[in-house]
């Protein structure tokens, strides 16, 4: 490496643009920064040697400095906020209808626009490589420009001295010259009042604050690293579950990815609607709004843990641990997991009564059974000696091109195909029966199945999440948080001050907010006879 | 309780004054020969202004008394909270910077916002089960001062490219400045032509197949664009000139894109007739005005706007989301349009401050790109929810 020695007797690092401790620039490296003669300097990283603007010789220079660049950076931002945005000009998948087949949905739904973007895959956008690789691209661009910058820059304010070179200070953005007596004292006092870091090296000046701010981008980099490395960590099962669970009401089922460890048992779902009579202040909203507004939906769950678990295939046995109204907002906890209200299904069939009778003669009963729905008996003896086999059984009846057909195994429209023994033995007859029906195929049935009564309950969908991930999301969103606030709300000023033959000359410097600086450098020369610097950038207007 | 409500929205009526006359104070400055305003007209400015904020605080506490709830629920609340934090942000600036003209661009800015907030339905509107939460008011207040501060910047950008961009010749800096104008135009036309027919209770119902159904549906604003295979119910209403096209389904998708045509065409006759007045481009009228200040501090007061919002925005529109998120549908984050802007937004900003920083983009650049900023943030909170939304049906 070729070490650069400055008049000043620094030795600076290779690639140097402005000495680090006097900061005269450093010739042969302008070009680095655009620093022009005579133009102001560019400040921006101290004029440090950053390794991507050193090395380009072999390949890892060559990635390296391509990640390092602002401007890929902010490409790398730019092609992921289109992207995003073109996620949302249909609806994801995940927002579709449930049941609807994103194949056809799209194209239905939007015509050509909507199967092109189907096609794309758009209708996934979020989960598609291309656009975690995006995201992954922005998270290495941020690690290496961060260190790309922070480790050089650091160098550079520690080495710095108050004693600078003169081009150093007449290149500064704030500058000014005074001749005639200053009185430095009064100077450094008001500077040590504004809070001001004051140093002084035979009567050469450096006063600075806020120098914190700087490592300001570098701690938002950190946290928005440790938040993406946290969304990562989703991939992996141990840290992240996301399943779901339907249990009636009265029902104990097994809490899925739990290793048959917890229950929950559904005492109680209740669903609440607003009531306008009742609630005078939303009245007027709710006249106005065709369908009822929901106010709660709850979950009077019972969670059990298994206390015998080592013994395969016994009955298990349920100890419980918790008692909890599960509501939207409030979701139960328990050993890292949590269940939360997210759907239900309002009275769902329970349980069906049939009466058997004479086709002619309702009165002529020959007995009644119970269907229970979710674990149907297939045969029932009747008091008179009929008997009554359920041939087939559909949950969610519906009519598939004239067969009898069943949506799901959950019994939203109970339907069955009968055969009914007569008490005295005979040939049995097929009877079809369910909600609001009974049809007889043969059209010469003697008995008559009718419906005699049926019992509903409402069902309820939590959803089992256990998310190790959290408290890094937590971290990261807290890193980031802070280092925002340290680099935008604080600035970091430094005024400098050298004494000449026939006065003085001061110059500022600051990251941002240079009305704030200039303020500062009016209120410390106040009576000090030291002249107002100028602004050596303004705009013409 | 009913009480209580209508003093809430005399507040409201009050505060709306007590900005509009803030507004003729500071455009008086104007002619004060000083730039940073210590004049009477000043003075008299701010403090109309403060009292409007104070007066505009008394509508929002009595409303979230009447609702028990903080009234930041539903688009006229929050759009109307919005406007407020706006001028909240505008007395911080002002007591940071004393820049009258912030003032006289701000607050018909927040006016606009406010007015515009009022024609959505205003009544008090019950909580569904995942909004009953501390996060919704913590979560949306913080991203509205946000946004409001971030809105700041667009106000001190947009002075900026008028007082800057050379009105000698026609660019595409003088076209798109007279695009954001024109659409400030649209904005007021929208408020003009919803309350004219709103004041003349005009009705047009319609009979048109919505997901292969009959459906009526009910127009406000005569129809320019009618429902696509919609059948006019109402005598004496006006037939409509064209069918909405065949892809806008939802129920209210025509009906909104009537409104929206509505306000593109009253915008451009107001901007018609401005430009038919004045015979010279609006930003080339008020150009001269603003050549007493100094665009150097006007671009730093756009700078810091966005330094002080960006963070308080990513707490409130990101991380307070993300937290209610989690809590109300387990998952933090969802890519549901209105999150997806959201970030679309944290982005764009992280793009200006990245371009200012560290590639030195000042001045008209970065002008512009805080009116980009402040586009986004309209976008999320009126085309998210009105047409995006709108055209999938969930509003």
């Amino acid at each position: 490496m070729k070490k650069i020695k400055c008049e000043c007797g620094h030795v600076n690092p290779e690639g140097t643009v402005l000495c680090e401790a006097c900061g005269k620039p450093i010739e042969g490296n302008q070009h680095i920064d655009g620093n022009k003669k005579d133009s102001l300097l560019n400040m921006r990283y101290e004029g440090s040697a950053r390794r991507s603007q050193t090395y380009n010789r072999n390949i890892v220079d060559k990635v390296w400095n391509f990640f390092s660049s602002v401007k890929v950076g902010v490409w790398l931002i730019i092609i992921t906020l289109v992207a995003s945005s073109l996620g949302t000009i249909f609806p994801q998948e995940m927002y579709i209808p449930p049941g609807s087949d994103p194949a056809t949905f799209y194209e239905d739904q939007y015509g050509l626009a909507g199967k092109i973007y189907y096609q794309l895959g758009f209708h996934n956008l979020y989960s598609t490589v291309w656009f975690m690789l995006m995201i992954a691209l922005i998270g290495v661009s941020l690690v290496i420009c961060s260190i790309d910058r922070v480790v050089p820059l650091h160098r550079a304010l520690k080495k710095q001295k108050p004693k600078r070179h003169h081009t150093f200070l007449k290149r500064q953005r704030v500058f000014g010259e005074t001749n005639g007596q200053a009185d430095v004292e009064a100077f450094k006092t008001k500077l040590r009042k504004q809070r001001y870091k004051v140093w002084d090296e035979d009567g050469h000046i450096l006063a600075e604050k806020g120098r914190f701010s700087r490592w300001g981008p570098y701690v938002n980099h950190i946290g928005l690293i440790i938040f993406l490395l946290g969304a990562l960590l989703r991939f992996l099962p141990s840290m992240y579950i996301d399943d779901f669970v339907w249990v009636r009401e009265g029902e104990t089922a097994v809490v899925p990815s739990t290793d048959g460890q917890y229950y929950v048992k559904n005492e109680d779902f209740i669903l609440e609607n607003y009531d306008p009579d009742k609630d005078e202040r939303f009245q007027e909203a709710l006249m106005n709004q065709n369908a009822p507004v929901a106010s709660n939906y709850q979950t009077n769950a019972v969670i059990y843990e298994r206390t015998n678990n080592d013994v395969v295939g016994a009955e298990p046995e349920l100890e419980e641990i918790q008692k909890k109204e599960i509501v939207v907002n409030k979701p139960a906890k328990f050993d890292g997991f949590a269940l939360y209200q997210s759907s239900y299904q309002l009275d769902e069939f329970s349980a069906m009564s049939f009466t058997l009778h004479e086709t002619d003669d309702e009165s002529a009963v020959l007995g009644e059974f119970t269907v229970d729905l979710t674990d149907p008996e297939m045969e029932y003896e009747l008091d008179s000696g009929a008997r009554v086999v359920i041939d087939e059984y559909f949950p969610e009846y519906y009519m598939d091109e004239n067969q009898p057909r069943s949506k799901s195994k959950f019994p939203k429209n109970p339907a069955f195909v009968f055969y009914v023994y007569p008490p005295d033995g005979g040939d049995p007859e097929v009877s079809f029966a369910g909600i609001g029906m009974n049809i007889d195929p043969t059209n010469e049935n003697q008995y008559k199945l009718s419906l005699a009564g049926y019992d509903t309950r409402d069902v309820t969908g939590l959803a089992v999440k256990k998310d190790y991930t959290l408290p890094f999301m937590a971290v990261g969103g807290l890193i980031f948080m802070i280092g925002v606030v340290q680099g935008m709300y604080w600035n970091h000023r430094r005024i400098w001050l050298q004494p000449r033959e026939d006065g003085v000359w001061i110059a500022g410097h600051t990251n941002k907010n240079w009305y704030g600086l200039k303020k500062d450098i009016e209120k410390s020369i106040d009576q000090t006879g030291i002249d107002i610097p100028e602004d050596q950038q303004q705009l013409k207007g | 309780m009913g009480n209580l409500v209508s003093i809430s929205s005399n507040l409201l009526y009050a505060s709306f004054f007590f900005y509009m006359i803030a507004t003729f104070f500071f455009g008086g400055t104007i002619r004060d020969k000083k730039n940073s305003g210590r004049g009477k007209a000043s003075t008299i400015g701010i403090s109309l202004t403060i009292a409007g904020f104070i007066t505009q605080l008394g509508y929002f506490f009595t409303r979230w008394a009447a609702s028990k709830h903080a009234p930041v629920s539903n688009l006229f609340e929050f759009t109307t909270f919005f406007g407020m934090m706006l001028v909240m942000a505008f007395i911080i600036i002002y007591f940071i910077y004393r820049l009258d003209v912030i003032g006289l661009f701000a607050l018909p800015v927040a006016l606009l916002i406010i007015a515009y907030a009022s024609m959505f339905p205003r009544e008090i509107s019950p909580l569904v089960p995942s909004l009953k939460s501390h996060w919704l008011y913590i979560h949306v207040t913080t991203a509205a001062i946000g946004e409001a501060i971030l809105a700041i910047s667009f106000v001190a950008g947009l002075i900026f490219l008028i007082r800057q961009i050379d009105q000698t010749k026609k660019s595409k800096h003088t076209f798109w400045l007279e695009f954001v104008i024109y659409s400030i135009f649209s904005t007021l036309g929208f408020i003009i032509v919803t309350t004219t027919f709103g004041a003349m209770d005009y009705q047009a119902q319609f009979q048109a197949p919505i997901e292969g159904q009959i459906t009526a549906v009910e127009y406000h604003l005569p129809a320019i664009a009618g429902p696509n295979a919609g059948e006019l119910q109402t005598a004496g209403a006006m037939q409509p000139l064209f069918d909405a096209p065949e892809w806008m389904r939802g129920e209210s998708a025509a009906r909104k894109f009537n409104t929206l045509i509505w306000s593109l065409l009253s915008g451009l006759v107001l901007y018609g007739a401005a430009r038919l007045i004045l015979r010279k481009r609006v930003a080339a009228v008020i150009q001269p005005k603003l050549k007493k200040f100094n665009p150097d501090l006007i671009d730093e007061v756009s700078y810091r706007a966005v330094s002080i919002g960006f963070p308080i925005f990513t707490l409130g529109a990101l991380i307070f989301a993300m937290i209610w998120a989690q809590e109300a549908w387990n998952r933090f984050w969802g890519w549901d349009p209105k999150e997806v802007w959201a970030l679309i937004t944290w982005l764009f900003y992280a793009f200006f401050l990245h371009l200012r920083l560290s590639r030195g983009w000042h001045g008209t650049k970065s002008a512009w790109l805080a009116v980009g900023g402040f586009a986004i943030i309209m976008f999320n909170l009126i085309a998210v929810n009105l047409i995006i939304a709108g055209l999938h049906s969930y509003a």
